[in-house]
């Protein structure tokens, strides 16, 4: 590989960095190399950052409103054509626009459920696994008890107990979320509690939360990042089967599971109203996977190749 | 690799199975299978069930003491009654056995077992019995109103001079069917009259006896061969759940069920390619309804009212969405009803509702929540409804909920509009006018709690009127009354009536004779044949 | 020194229970916690909407809901602990009957797709991992990753749009033919198993063609996961010493990836298909409704949609009792499996 910036690049790639952002910004560029070496990890990203173009410029992408349908005579369940490239549904709304908003809907689940579960999680995690004792087996008790319920069953009777509704799916999800992230940071908190350099920051009088949050917290970030972006792709299956069943955001919103439960009465004779949602969701789910997995194998130095 | 290799014939040899095995799987020419969604069933008691399965499944096997003629309503014969007079006062009435019936059981069918019928229905005191109490009959005086008086004699004594159509009416319901007193009295427990037992059990004298209920599963019926009727030509119906409609239609249309019964409106036009299958439909008194909560105060404005009944599109809704499932109708009793209204003066008036608004003071329109119930028809009709409110400024936010928790909070009087699906109890107009027009206590405690008092809609001559109703004897007046009832409240009521339900059916093309009424416990299947 | 060694197992064993005690207690918690928030009235659920005042009044005591909340946890608890998980307001049965009678429904779907997701996903990923990097591998690795990146409700009812509507292959919704309705005695209450055991094979063979498809759809779900995990033990496995040793010494390769590696990464994989197995449960939720198939998902969607607590309450705590059992089992075969591990108890 050629490179562009001869100078830049050696700056970043220098085995002897002359100050901590230089060693984190050539981290980061080493990192990206590896990343843009593996070809699905690519894909993924590429696909990642479509939704992303897709969420901000959907006004633009679309003129046709994806609440408000056409007239129900004559616009209902068209098939797939030049007007309306993924057909209209069964109240005459077009679905391309319907998938291009659902995507912002879809992204916000996403983000909102990474934001809130992650750092619950990390908290619950680092400070069980640094403080151990009696605090680390009543938090490890708490979290197992929300891992022993399967992840959509303890959403769905949270969502059945809050009401449907987007912001409660949001919240069910998060909550059924945060324990798979508390027992990882347990765990790599566990590995490195004992070393040398932590117990140096202790004998120089560093007090316990200190340590957490500025030596423990970082090492353990890589694995938890990896862990949530594979998590996305669960986070939007789930948020889809809530509203599958019904519990997830409400008519007329394009989110795209709900779109799928009302277009299986369709099925048969209007294949598109349920399958393009369906492919949608296939595509952004495959997406966060391959995106994960090339950023597991890059960020986890325990990894395999 | 001879383990990839012997692996994969493994999985090979089990698609194969499968392969061969799906042999075409036709039903039995002696067993009619219907898909339904049965999971509203709660008990096969007729003293307790109320739910629409359930009707269908108790009206087939059980029989009531009348039953009326269902190309004219009016026509009222006895099944297990043979005869019956009214008192001079009105208030007594007494009935008559026929005599040489028998249950399912082989035990003879007397008054005894209807007194027991009845009374057991009044005094286990559940969610049907005010069909029963509303004549005044409690748990404490029903042994005394309701006593037998010969073998095969009964009275029935009632508070009011109640018009007679209304307690024959009622007696039609499956409430008052004749239950086995003998049976059900050997399963009697801690004198429960044997409720425990019949939760789950049969004891009646339909031309079908119920022979198994796995709730969410199945129910099978089969032949009664004690009923004194015409005998059926089925050996067995078989009711299957089967929540999802679109695997209905595949079912239908391969064969492995007769007759399907939650087609949606677009499957129902896409079956009707199919010669094999045929699409059968009868007009049911169920109506679909929004109800305007009064306690919102743009909703209270009498021109908000009437606005939001010009800013439905009925005919298109009718047409399009709901195409053959539905008919427009906007008063509160069903065409079919003694007494219904067929006036249907509204229609989408953008202009005239922006004018109403603008004379209630709200030109700009205002922003309002309606409860819906997440099932398909429910949502897609209020998404309708949300398109050309919007027309006129009305912003209409959909809160979703399934069928319990919108009723809870449109109990609790906590919402604003609640699109609604009334279905009448009984065949008499009292049924929905009680409801739609009665309201005698306004306050939030009150221990009626009819639609009317659902939206807080205060009207204490409505009220009046319907109670005279009610007991009004001469026929000719008692209609007009209910005609001028219905008039008024489509000029004045919280409630925008918009469609008729007609209950659609797809079946095989060699099933013939299902017989759809106007109630779920007047389908009938007793002269199917395949 | 014989007397010490039932102590050696005697800690574990009761940290053990006492572990699955304190979160099953947990578990009771949280979804009773739940069941009494729901915004919906159980009462009404029972006695309709058209019941008068007093017949709710009389329902509304019936059910226990006059009591405070402590007080009905502590009933509740007393009763669960008697084994009595009291009557389903849908179904009138003991939720105790109600869960056994639809709990084999579950069960043999669960079991029969993980046999199908271990039949395929062990074979692709030690195909993927022996290939590494070649283009097989990554025909394997996104196969995988579409099984789990797709929304299993949407493949299904695809899979039965395509193999029963259009092909044909299989039977339909459902567990098995009405004419077979009456013909199988419900044994175990698995359809297999019994009619196999009563010599009825023209219903096992009619049962079989309305499992494959649910189960095959199910059993994809879960391959994908098997054959990822399994890749990547077995690169693990693969980069040892003793795989370049065996080789070196002539063994035959098939002989190295079968007998040897696999063996090894065995172990991992063992508790890997144990966790699978319980997320199965999950996936039959949404697989059990477009199928009709009267299991515990559909059951538990019912009566949550219906706000039968109690039976939500008791088919939860099934699910979650199976969860931390079958975690709990995985730990302790990677244990017993592995004899580096087995010291550190």
């Amino acid at each position: 590989m050629k490179a562009r910036w001869p100078s830049t690049q050696a700056w970043l790639m220098s085995e002897q960095p002359s100050s901590g952002r230089q060693a984190a910004l050539g981290r980061a560029y080493r990192a990206w190399v590896t990343l843009r070496a593996n070809r699905l990890a690519m894909i993924g990203l590429t696909i990642v950052l479509l939704l992303i173009f897709v969420a901000i410029f959907a006004n633009h992408l679309t003129s046709y409103s994806p609440t408000v349908g056409g007239d129900l005579r004559t616009e209902r369940l068209l098939p797939p054509s030049l007007t309306h490239w993924m057909g209209t549904d069964e109240q005459s709304r077009d679905i391309f626009s319907r998938v291009v908003y659902g995507s912002r809907l879809t992204l916000m689940v996403v983000a909102l459920v990474a934001i809130i579960a992650t750092p619950i999680g990390l908290f619950v995690g680092t400070t069980a696994g640094y403080l151990g004792g009696w605090v680390d087996t009543i938090l490890m008790r708490i979290t197992d008890i929300f891992l022993a319920f399967p992840r959509l069953i303890l959403a769905l009777a949270f969502v059945a107990a809050l009401g449907p509704g987007i912001e409660n799916a949001i919240i069910a999800i998060a909550i059924t979320s945060w324990p798979a992230y508390a027992r990882l940071a347990r765990a790599e908190t566990l590995t490195i509690r004992d070393a040398d350099y932590i117990c140096a920051i202790r004998l120089q009088g560093a007090g316990p939360v200190r340590i957490i949050w500025g030596h423990v917290v970082p090492m353990c970030l890589s694995s938890v990042i990896v862990r949530v972006t594979l998590d996305m792709a669960g986070i939007i299956l789930t948020a889809a089967g809530l509203g599958f069943l019904g519990l997830g955001a409400q008519p007329p919103a394009p989110e795209w599971g709900a779109m799928i439960a009302s277009g299986r009465q369709f099925m048969l004779d209007f294949w598109w109203v349920a399958t393009m949602p369906g492919l949608a969701i296939l595509f952004v789910s495959l997406g966060f996977n391959l995106l994960g997995d090339g950023l597991r194998d890059v960020l986890d130095p325990k990894g395999l190749k | 690799m001879s383990f990839t290799r012997w692996r994969t014939a493994v999985v090979f040899m089990c698609f194969w199975l499968g392969v061969c095995t799906s042999a075409q799987a036709r039903t039995p020419t002696d067993t009619l299978v219907i898909a339904w969604s049965i999971d509203d069933m709660l008990t096969l008691d007729p003293a307790e069930s109320f739910e629409f399965s359930a009707g269908e499944i108790l009206g087939n096997s059980y029989q009531p003491l009348v039953g009326f003629d269902l190309n004219d309503v009016s026509k009222v014969f006895g099944v297990v009654a043979q005869s019956w007079s009214v008192s001079s006062d009105g208030k007594t009435f007494s009935f008559t056995i026929r005599p040489g019936l028998e249950f399912a059981s082989g035990n003879p069918i007397t008054a005894a077992d209807a007194v027991y019928s009845l009374t057991r229905a009044v005094k286990l005191d559940k969610s049907p019995a005010f069909i029963l109490t509303q004549f005044g009959l409690t748990p404490q005086n029903v042994d005394e109103k309701v006593r037998q008086t010969g073998e095969m004699t009964f009275e029935f004594e009632t508070d009011k001079p109640h018009s007679p159509q209304l307690l024959l009416y009622c007696l039609t319901a499956n409430v008052a069917s004749v239950v086995d007193k003998k049976l059900v009295s050997s399963h009697e427990r801690n004198s429960d009259l044997g409720y425990n037992w019949l939760k789950t059990n049969y004891a009646g004298s339909g031309p079908f006896k119920i022979r198994d209920w796995r709730a969410n599963e199945v129910v099978v019926l089969e032949r009664n061969e004690n009923y004194q009727g015409p005998q059926t030509t089925l050996a067995r119906v078989i009711y299957r759940h089967m929540p999802e409609s679109s695997t209905q239609r595949l079912l239908l249309e391969k064969g492995d069920i007769d007759i399907a019964r939650n087609l949606t409106a677009d499957q129902i036009q896409a079956i009707k390619e199919n010669a094999d299958v045929s699409v059968q439909q009868g007009v049911k008194g169920a109506i679909y309804y929004l109800g305007l909560n009064q306690k919102n105060p743009y909703l209270a404005k009498p021109q908000v009212r009437q606005a939001i009944k010009h800013l439905i599109d009925y005919t298109v809704i009718a047409d399009t969405l709901m195409k053959g499932k539905v008919s427009v109708h906007q008063a509160f009793l069903p065409k079919g009803m003694f007494g219904a209204l067929e006036l249907t003066p509204f229609s989408l008036d953008v202009e005239k509702a922006k004018t109403l608004l603008a004379e209630a003071g709200l030109a700009d329109g205002f922003t309002v929540t309606m409860d819906t119930r997440n099932t398909a028809e429910a949502t897609g009709i209020a998404q309708a409804i949300q398109k050309t409110m919007a027309m006129a400024g009305i912003t209409v936010e959909l809160i979703p909920g399934d069928g319990q928790q919108t009723l809870t909070k449109y109990r609790a009087r906590r919402h604003d509009i609640y699109i609604g699906r009334w279905g009448p109890d009984y065949q008499d107009p009292h049924t929905n006018a009680e409801t739609f027009a009665r309201n005698p206590d306004n306050a939030d405690n009150a221990d009626s709690k009819t639609l009317a008092w659902r939206n807080a809609w205060e009207i204490p001559e409505m009220t009046a009127a319907t109670d005279a109703a009610v007991l009004e004897l001469d026929s000719q007046r008692r209609e007009q009354m209910y005609l001028d009832l219905q008039e008024k409240q489509q000029q004045s009521s919280p409630f925008v009536i918009m469609f008729q339900e007609i209950e659609v059916i797809g079946t095989r093309s060699n099933v013939k004779g299902f017989v759809i009424g106007p109630s779920f416990s007047t389908n009938s299947f007793q002269s199917v044949t395949k | 020194m014989i007397w010490f060694r039932p102590c050696r197992w005697l800690l574990p064993l009761t940290r053990l229970v006492s572990n699955l005690a304190v979160t099953l207690l947990g578990l009771l918690l949280v979804t009773f916690l739940i069941g009494r928030v729901v915004p919906s009235d159980p009462v009404l659920a029972a006695v309709g909407d058209r019941a008068s005042q007093s017949t709710y009044d009389k329902a509304f005591i019936e059910l226990g809901l006059d009591k405070p909340i402590y007080e009905q946890f502590w009933i509740y608890i007393k009763t669960v602990a008697s084994g009595d998980f009291g009557t389903s307001i849908l179904t009138k049965k003991e939720i105790v009957d109600d869960i056994i009678r639809v709990f084999p429904a579950t069960l043999e779907l669960a079991t029969v797709s993980i046999l199908i997701g271990t039949l395929l996903g062990v074979p692709a990923g030690v195909l993927a991992a022996v290939k590494q990097g070649k283009l097989i591998d990554q025909v394997v690795r996104v196969i995988g990753l579409i099984g789990y990146s797709v929304p299993i409700f949407w493949l299904c009812l695809l899979g039965l749009l395509l193999f029963y509507a259009k092909l044909d292959w299989v039977a339909g919704p459902g567990r098995i033919d009405i004419s077979f309705e009456y013909a199988v005695n419900p044994m175990t209450g698995l359809l297999l198993v019994d009619s196999a055991m009563q010599g009825q094979w023209d219903a096992f063979k009619n049962a079989f063609s309305h499992l494959i498809l649910p189960a095959s759809l199910l059993g994809y779900f879960s391959m994908a996961y098997i054959s990822r995990m399994t890749r990547s033990f077995m690169l693990n496995e693969l980069s040892q010493e003793y795989v370049t040793t065996a080789r070196v010494k002539g063994v035959p390769e098939w002989r190295v990836i079968w007998c040897h590696a696999l063996r090894n990464a065995a172990v991992p994989l063992v508790t890997v298909i144990a966790l699978s197995y319980a997320s199965l449960l999950e996936g039959s939720v949404l697989t059990e409704t477009v199928f009709s198939w009267p299991g515990l998902g559909q059951y538990l969607t019912n009566s949550l949609q219906n706000s039968d607590m109690n039976a939500v309450l008791g088919a939860t705590l099934l699910i979650g009792a199976i969860f931390i059992g079958l975690n709990q089992l995985s730990d302790a075969l990677y244990s017993s499996l592995d004899p580096r591990v087995r010291k550190r108890l």
